[in-house]
């Protein structure tokens, strides 16, 4: 796709942005400490990214989905765990709010998101159910002008960093998806705890940990839609998320194919350049075929989200699924290229490799998104 | 306030190759960015515009229709407003046709305080624009301006430091005047998505031809330029230095060891 000035622009804005304030001595602090510093968020919400996709009267930058990808992707490009901390916050954080919020709800939470005051986080998985979302065992019972919360949610990312939490609960536990509904927690409410942070393979830098609710009284104000009707918001609210997901595959495979052609034209063996082997050649030609590819399939599927195309969600799917094993297969082959180097983690395609790895299993996993695409096929 | 900021679209040098025959650069598919120093320059203006409420910002550059993205960019950091200075009569000019089309667009603009402009081009590298301008427009100016200290808008006065090699000079200088930046003197903000989508969708950019500043097609371009290339050449690398270590007696033996067998001394 060739893109605008504007979209141009924005690219170019993201590129400054990662390369300027992620240099690699803060990478590889975030990946010791596993925690992303204090200063570095504030600077990112200060940054206005926090609400890149929130509309411009609530304190947000107003981009469409394009714009939101190519940010998303030229910031991973840098840091995958960065454009995680950006992502959670303008899509899975925002993205219920903007589809259900009632004015003041909007006022009251997205404006302080978008502004980069308060970071939000999004409550569906839990341990029973993962692919199966509609699964939820959470519970809310009304008492009054209340919710009592209660249950136990999993894999929740930034829940550490997070003020408020988008909880999916069960509130008629015989129907299934049509019995759950949406509200926003309060992180400081009494009864509510956190599980210690997962050791993950990857994505160092964003805590990822249970949620845990106990009695949690929240107030029916803070509802978000209407009862029972949380689902289709929470999928309405993952077709979003996948194209995060996209964009996050494009600039981990974008880095890995940086990497793998850097070293190739550096690496002598043989007493050759590697990068002249037809071997290491047809790999690299490969890489940047199977990412043109994904990237055509992403930003195209963000212009059918935004034309609210009624297979949008079905694009979606597809973008997620293409992109995110296209960049496993491309960290794999840009390892392959390093050869034992690759294995250390002195040189950037190791970590490349790890934090590829998540991004055909969150948001819905390779095949789950196979599931959405034969269904929107085969009704 | 009114401030103007004079900006260039260069090509991006750290990318730019030299044609080894014909001894000029290799243009093609080397991106244009925003000239450095100009950036800063912007950065200056905006800084005010922080402070002055009510201030308003307007980018003044000349150069061909593409260079309306890099005017873009500007106002995505904040500028309010853009001209740009682009007709055919204008190609081929050097810094005085130049400076002659600038001052003109900026006369146009009117009324301003105060004038930045970048030290200098990275792909002229001449620092001559900005001065000159300064000169068409009978105005003081202020060159390799490294801080601005003070602004006094009622004294309709500014103290500014002046970057020497080693060292600054303190100088206050009357509005209206121009000041040419150097990197030292701040560093330049991102743009905001936000803006982008504003100076993308909304922001009008201005395209002024000679017509519009009513200047004589004779005193524009290449028309009006004196200067002549003689030849232009790539200087043959110098080859590596040597960096000696070792304390500093062992070092001064080293470089007298290595003049003797130059026979230089």
């Amino acid at each position: 796709m060739v893109l605008t000035e504007k979209y141009q622009l924005v690219k170019k804005l993201a590129r400054d942005f990662a390369e300027n304030e992620i240099p690699q001595e803060l990478q590889d602090e975030i990946e010791a400490t596993h925690e992303l510093p204090v200063a570095f968020r504030e600077k990112i919400a200060k940054s206005g990214l926090l609400g890149i996709k929130a509309p411009k009267s609530l304190g947000g930058q107003g981009a469409d989905t394009l714009a939101y990808v190519l940010m998303i992707e030229e910031i991973a490009r840098v840091s995958m765990v960065s454009s995680i901390y950006i992502s959670g916050a303008n899509s899975l954080g925002s993205g219920p709010l903007m589809l259900a919020g009632t004015q003041e709800q909007l006022e009251k939470y997205l404006r302080p998101i978008a502004e980069g005051r308060m970071y939000p986080a999004f409550g569906l998985t839990e341990p029973g159910a993962g692919s199966d979302a509609g699964g939820v065992q959470t519970t809310a019972v009304k008492d009054g002008d209340y919710w009592i919360l209660n249950g136990r949610k999993c894999f929740i990312t930034a829940a550490p960093y997070a003020d408020y939490t988008m909880i999916f609960a069960k509130t008629d536990p015989k129907a299934g998806s049509r019995g759950i509904t949406t509200f926003i927690m309060d992180m400081n409410l009494p009864g509510i705890s956190l599980g210690k942070p997962e050791n993950k393979m990857g994505i160092i830098g964003v805590p990822t940990s249970d949620i845990i609710m106990e009695d949690v009284c929240v107030h029916d104000n803070d509802r978000l839609g209407d009862v029972n009707k949380g689902f289709s918001n929470a999928m309405k609210t993952l077709d979003y998320g996948r194209l995060g997901v996209s964009a996050q595959s494009l600039g981990v495979g974008q880095a890995a194919l940086d990497e793998a052609v850097k070293y190739a034209k550096e690496r002598k063996q043989f007493g050759q350049r590697i990068g002249d082997f037809q071997a290491i050649r047809f790999m690299i030609a490969d890489m940047a075929t199977e990412l043109y590819a994904a990237r055509e399939l992403v930003y195209n599927a963000c212009i059918l989200k935004d034309k609210n195309d009624p297979q949008a969600s079905m694009y979606c799917s597809m973008a997620k699924y293409y992109a995110s094993e296209m960049c496993n297969h491309l960290a794999y082959k840009a390892v392959q290229i390093h050869g034992g180097y690759g294995y250390i983690k002195d040189y950037k395609v190791e970590r490349l490799y790890r934090d590829a790895r998540v991004n055909s299993l969150f948001e819905g996993t390779s095949q789950i998104q196979q599931i959405v695409i034969a269904n929107n096929l085969l009704k | 306030m009114k401030i103007v900021v004079c900006a260039k679209q260069v090509p991006d040098t750290n990318e730019v190759k030299i044609d080894p025959v014909k001894g000029t650069l290799i243009r093609d598919g080397v991106p244009s960015i925003l000239n450095p120093d100009d950036a800063n320059a912007l950065e200056a203006a905006l800084k005010i515009k922080d402070d002055y409420a009510g201030t308003d910002v307007t980018v003044v550059s000349m150069g061909p229709p593409q260079a309306t993205i890099m005017l873009k960019e500007c106002i995505a950091m904040g500028a309010d407003n853009a001209v740009l200075l682009s007709s055919r009569a204008f190609g081929g000019a050097d810094t005085c046709a130049t400076s002659t089309t600038i001052a003109a667009g900026i006369k146009k603009v009117g009324d301003v305080d105060i004038i930045f402009a970048g030290r200098q081009a990275i792909d002229g590298d001449t620092a001559q624009v900005g001065p000159q301008v300064a000169q068409r427009l009978g105005l003081p100016f202020v060159t390799y301006v490294q801080n601005v200290r003070e602004l006094n808008e009622k004294e309709r006065k500014v103290v500014v430091e002046r970057q020497l090699e080693d060292g600054f000079e303190v100088i206050e200088v009357g509005l209206p005047c121009v000041l040419t930046a150097v990197k030292e003197l701040n560093t330049p903000r991102y743009m905001q998505v936000g803006r982008i989508l504003y100076a993308c969708d909304e922001a009008d950019i201005k395209v002024w031809n000679e017509q519009d500043l009513t200047l004589d097609p004779a005193d524009c371009g290449l028309n009006a330029s004196p200067t002549k290339v003689m030849r232009s050449f790539t200087p043959p690398p110098k080859g590596k230095g040597e960096m000696l270590t070792g304390t500093v007696t062992e070092m001064a033996n080293s470089v007298v060891g290595k003049l003797h067998e130059k026979h230089l001394i």
